[in-house]
């Protein structure tokens, strides 16, 4: 990569809502290629369950996502500065928590928590452009994770599997949106490869 | 009219509707919508009232769990 484009990576910030399967693996994606920033808010604890997924390790069960995370972030690489929260996110703490951050990504389980931010920050940050993860239970179905835009709300997934007991979110599937939400702030960022 | 709906030309016999009257007409149930008209979202309270006109490019999005 040019020198310019590692300094605008450098120079981003990117706020992380959620750092389950999706934040998590988002989170050391960008952190790999040198983003300056990273907030990252959650308020759940590592639990065994989780490591299906979510990059974590098992000594690091029983403690926050966001200590274990920033833990971790910090041994891929330690330029990273990471801003970590332990809140429940709300309509009320949202924008304030985010404000500043050059891109949001959407990194939450509970549809009702996904509409909860897409409303909150795109009417109260409209400037911010904001990368949700939609669809990506299950395995296999390659061909059906895609993504597109509608003003700048980025959506990546399938739109359609939705968790359940028997439609489990796997490391694999949720991996690949994960990585592909990384890939869409990148684009963002540094403009369309040419 | 004519308007975009998820991407797709959509005609409708009306010459202008509320989005809750196209979540009606287009029988949408789910309960977790957002909804966008030319890429600029339309909160909840304003269904009743937000108007979608010819050559509007309208989304509606479903949300799922899972993450």
């Amino acid at each position: 990569m040019t020198a310019d484009r590692f300094d605008i990576l450098k120079r981003t910030r990117v706020g992380i809502a959620g750092a389950g399967g999706l934040g998590s693996n988002c989170a050391i994606a960008l952190a790999r290629i040198g983003i300056g920033e990273l907030v990252i808010v959650d308020f759940d604890r590592v639990e065994e369950s989780n490591l299906n997924r979510q990059y974590y390790f098992t000594n690091q069960i029983g403690m926050k996502k966001v200590a274990a995370l920033k833990e971790n972030i910090g041994k891929v690489n330690p330029e990273v500065k990471v801003i970590a929260h332990e809140h429940m996110l709300d309509r009320d703490n949202l924008a304030g928590i985010f404000s500043g951050c050059d891109v949001i990504v959407e990194a939450f389980d509970l549809a009702e928590s996904k509409e909860m931010i897409i409303e909150t920050i795109q009417s109260q940050l409209p400037d911010t452009p904001l990368v949700i993860g939609l669809g990506v239970a299950g395995w296999g179905d390659n061909n059906t994770i895609r993504s597109r835009q509608i003003g700048n709300l980025y959506i990546c997934g399938d739109e359609k599997s939705e968790t359940s007991a028997s439609l489990p979110p796997m490391a694999p599937r949720v991996g690949v949106v994960a990585h592909m939400q990384a890939n869409q702030v990148v684009e963002i960022i540094l403009g369309r490869m040419s | 009219m004519r308007i975009t709906l998820n991407n797709r030309p959509e005609e409708l016999s009306c010459p202008a509707l509320t989005v809750a009257e196209l979540l009606q007409v287009k029988k949408f149930s789910f309960k977790l919508l957002v909804i966008k008209i030319n890429g600029k979202l339309v909160k909840k309270e304003e269904y009743g009232k937000a108007t979608i006109r010819d050559g509007d490019d309208v989304s509606v999005l479903h949300l799922i769990s899972g993450g």
